[in-house]
């Protein structure tokens, strides 16, 4: 009895975490008149992709993924790279300038990014760089960086410290033993840092909206913006619910292979705070 | 090697970081502060000095104060529930059983999809129309007709948390989760061989050493929700009327609509601010009863 | 009276481990069972069993004639002491002791009596008010006690309670551990893979291995008379010699060794013959019944010495005055003192066995 009611509760947690998803991919398989029939019908029968194929030829949807890949691997590559030397520097600091700096850090990652918006967009429209990556993918380092920082020092710190004064014996630069040793050693964590940032990067919206204003280089975020139009009265569902499919769907792959990567990253990140 | 050698390594070691956040983050911000003092004229293209003229605007602002408080009451309900449900899912995923990375996997994913785009989701769920929730509820008896979700003030917020739990409750339920791990399985079984209840167990074991772990959950989710962008600009635009836009949201009206810098940048600097001073109060109060415990 | 009885006690866990694979035993009231044998060998099992924490896949548990497996674990009326303490961290030691009894519902005047009558048994009076996090190790080993003596049950179940404890404060322990326990007259259940404690501190002993109990007795029982190679190794330190011998005429041989010693009148030709190194003698020249060794190895053990002699292959150990080997000696297992085995079933053959007083 009491296995039941608890498989009951799993399910019922499961069906409402994907439902909205879910009720997106069927929405955007469904024909037109099947969407907006009343009484609501759940199934799409016959199952189509006009909606998806009219998406594409509308949009350059293909663009857009391209754009957010980009952006967000640069970003997250550009992250890494100032994360980790400086998580090197925390791990090995002493206690109270380590927690100190951890703090201040994690008081930079919870601004309300709306602060930032409009400085950095000045900053972006006198450089030249509206609708050029370069605008997001500075930000996007700089906004994640408390994350990877926090991600990256905890492991750091459990490396033993005779590896690295091993390295600086051999004559390895502080830098050279970051990238050779630490970062290789710790490669689990920096794989989960580097995991995190780049889906935050992905569903990024504000700069996206503000700094991109050109459709070829609109990222999915920005992009799903113009699908829909300025009001919710003359969209075309089916079509809108296909791109949020399409736009999802990567990261959705991503979650489910990655899982417990991201959980544990996330976890541990949190149990220190 | 020398100490100073080994003390300029680390600054090289620090510099990008400093760079990054300081081109990024800390210009970003002192602008800000700056041009909330200022007075930008667009027409003769002139940024003069105005002092505190936009704080003392907004202290008169009725949409600034209604912004705030929805700010707040979108804030308050959406945390308070994330809260009780994390722990509920949490504990549900405590335990071990079959497939228990799958669910996990799949618990997680509200919170890994682009809250923008899933925010258009949401508003065809709640569509008064052809939205699935009216015609879900319906079928339950739970009204009798259609609700405009996102036309009347109330339902409009009531969307919106719905929406926010959905996206952020995966946080709270990681956060719990590692809080849960951390208790030994030990303790529980000594409780539970003290004759204490399951219930019992929840309540005067587990529940109190939780606590720090659900204070850095609330501590996140308050400041995120505080700061929240995406889910409310997409799903109502901060509509309708005025009703559910947050200070993030007239902010950016400020700037990108009415163009008016200062003024939009005062308000997104005073709101950080309040923010701000909350949580060194909240901070403050936290070390004081640790203290003296 | 709280008599235990178990019979036929399984356990299978999910993937086909039998952790305790047909145990029977019994716990005669007001004295300490120790459970003793090497990690995985289901002494914890059984224990988590007798206090509810898990269900036996079949098999009977009773206390005092009435059926325990039907009660659950909350009301078994046990005290449980945790190898690592399981201290509720956020009570203070006082809540510690005392929340088994708020639970009951037993008035706060007299749950404080208690609850100082306890602390003062244990010396724990002056940390009442203190956290877990604020103890030391010794002090929340007690704590973890004083948690179960609190509600005088009819069973204390001990898991290993000393092992995380240092050699030192071990030792100490050990007395006043015992000296407890008979004073509150309790029947307890001691978990341990450190045979010295299980000597010292049993009434009786169940040595175990591989989900059974070997064989059950007092310790003298067991260390008199293994019934068991395993049993014979494992109880007592230094451990025993054994040698494979063959007969020889009235004697046997290892390899090149002759050992004029002769093995029980079975039938058989191959045996498992081992000594304790406190029972074998050494001479400076021949003895009757003695045989050659050299000295190969010497390693102080405080009042004695630990003597590794070889002859042949084959080596024997012995425990004697620092000085009482040099070079070249004699050495002899006294028929008495040797304990036999059969090499298949690794089970004592009752022929000459130490039943000499010492």
């Amino acid at each position: 009895m009491r296995r039941a009611l608890f498989a009951l509760a799993i399910v019922a947690v499961l069906l409402w975490s994907v439902a909205p998803a879910l009720w997106q991919a069927l929405t955007a398989l469904k024909p037109d008149e099947q969407i907006t029939k009343i009484p609501t019908v759940y199934l799409p029968n016959p199952v189509t992709f006009e909606h998806v194929t009219a998406l594409w030829e509308r949009k350059p949807f293909g663009r857009y993924l391209l754009n957010s890949a980009l952006v967000s691997a640069w970003a997250t590559l550009l992250c890494l790279v100032c994360a980790a030397p400086a998580a090197a520097v925390l791990s090995r600091a002493p206690a109270r300038w380590r927690n100190r700096a951890l703090l201040g850090l994690l008081w930079v990652g919870l601004f309300p990014p709306i602060l930032l918006l409009f400085p950095l967009y000045e900053g972006v429209r006198f450089l030249g760089w509206i609708n050029q990556p370069a605008a997001l993918i500075i930000p996007y380092a700089a906004l994640h960086l408390p994350l990877a920082v926090w991600v990256l020092e905890s492991a750091f710190r459990a490396l033993p410290r005779e590896i690295e004064e091993a390295g600086r014996l051999d004559g390895l630069r502080a830098l050279d033993r970051v990238r050779r040793l630490h970062a290789p050693l710790a490669a689990p964590s920096v794989a989960t840092a580097g995991l995190l940032v780049f889906i935050f990067c992905w569903n990024e919206f504000l700069l996206a909206l503000t700094f991109l204003t050109r459709d070829g280089a609109k990222t999915v975020t920005a992009g799903i913006a113009s699908v829909a139009g300025s009001s919710l009265y003359e969209i075309p569902w089916g079509q809108l619910s296909a791109a949020t499919v399409c736009a999802t769907l990567p990261l959705a792959i991503l979650v489910l292979v990655f899982q417990r990567r991201i959980v544990s990253g996330l976890t541990r990140g949190a149990v220190k705070g | 090697m020398s100490g100073r050698e080994r003390a300029r390594d680390q600054w090289y070691l620090l510099l990008p970081a400093v760079l990054l956040l300081g081109v990024a983050v800390v210009i970003p911000v002192a602008r800000v502060i700056l041009l909330s003092l200022s007075r930008v004229d667009l027409a003769e293209g002139a940024t003069t000095f105005a002092g505190l003229d936009a704080y003392a605007r907004l202290w008169g602002d009725s949409r600034w104060w209604s912004s705030w408080s929805n700010t707040l009451v979108f804030t308050g309900c959406s945390v308070a529930v994330e809260l009780v449900a994390g722990v509920a899912f949490a504990l549900l995923l405590h335990r071990t059983f079959r497939g228990r990375g799958w669910v996990r996997a799949l618990v997680i994913l509200p919170w890994a999809l682009p809250t923008a785009v899933m925010a258009l989701a949401w508003g065809w769920i709640f569509n008064d129309a052809f939205g699935v929730a009216n015609d879900l509820l319906q079928r339950l008896g739970m009204i009798g007709a259609p609700v405009a979700w996102l036309g009347h003030p109330g339902t409009a917020m009531a969307a919106l948390i719905v929406a926010d739990i959905w996206k952020t409750t995966p946080f709270v339920t990681l956060v719990v989760l590692a809080g849960l791990q951390s208790i030994s399985a030990d303790v529980l079984e000594a409780a539970r061989l003290d004759g204490l209840s399951a219930p019992q167990r929840f309540r005067r074991i587990v529940l109190p050493l939780l606590v720090p772990t659900l204070l850095v959950a609330v501590a996140f989710r308050v400041v995120q929700a505080y700061g929240s962008f995406d889910l409310i600009y997409v799903l109502t635009g901060g509509g309708p009327g005025g009703s559910t836009e947050t200070v993030s949201l007239y902010a950016f009206q400020n700037v990108f609509r009415y163009l008016d810098f200062g003024y939009g940048s005062a308000v997104a600097t005073q709101a950080a601010l309040l923010l701000a001073i909350a949580a060194a109060l909240a901070a403050a109060l936290a070390g004081r009863k640790g203290g003296r415990a | 009276m709280s008599d235990l009885r178990g019979r036929e006690l399984v356990k299978e866990f999910p993937g086909g481990v039998r952790a305790l694979d047909g145990v029977s035993f019994e716990a005669p009231g007001r004295k300490i069972l120790t459970l003793l044998g090497p990690s995985g060998c289901g002494k914890t099992t059984l224990l988590r069993v007798i206090a509810g924490l898990e269900s036996p896949t079949s098999g009977s548990l009773d206390l005092d004639g009435l059926d325990l497996l039907g009660v659950p674990a909350g009301r078994r009326d046990v005290g449980f002491v945790f190898q690592n303490y399981a201290l509720y961290p956020h009570l203070t030691v006082a809540g510690n002791l005392g929340l088994a009894l708020e639970v009951r519902g037993m008035a706060r005047g007299e749950r404080e009596r208690k609850i100082r009558e306890t602390a003062s048994i244990l010396g724990l009076e002056a940390l009442l008010a203190r956290k877990p996090g604020q103890l030391s190790g010794g002090q929340q080993q007690r704590v973890a006690l004083g948690r179960a003596l609190v509600r005088q049950p009819r069973l204390y179940l001990l898991d290993e309670p000393l092992s995380n404890l240092d050699a030192v404060l071990r030792e100490s322990m050990r007395f006043e551990l015992k000296t407890l326990l008979r004073r509150v007259d309790a029947t307890a259940i001691y978990v341990t893979h450190d045979q010295a404690e299980a000597m010292s501190l049993s009434d009786h002993l169940a040595v175990m291995r591989g989900g059974r109990i070997l064989q059950y007795g007092t310790p003298s029982d067991v260390y008199r008379r293994p019934e068991q190679v395993f049993v014979a190794t494992f109880v007592g330190s230094p451990g025993m010699t054994l040698w494979r011998v063959t007969r020889d005429g009235d004697g046997c041989r290892s390899g090149a060794a002759r050992l004029p010693l002769a093995p029980p009148s079975t039938p058989a030709e191959d045996f498992l013959a081992g000594i304790r190194p406190e029972d074998v003698e050494v001479f400076a020249s021949a003895a009757p019944g003695s045989f050659q060794a050299t000295v190969e190895g010497a390693e102080l053990m405080g009042a004695r010495t630990l003597f590794t002699l070889r002859s042949g292959d084959a080596l024997t150990r012995v425990l004697a005055a620092p000085d009482a080997c040099a070079g070249r000696v004699w050495v002899r297992w006294p028929p008495g003192r040797v304990h036999w085995f059969d090499p298949a079933t690794e089970r004592r053959i009752d022929g000459a066995i130490g039943t000499e007083a010492r």
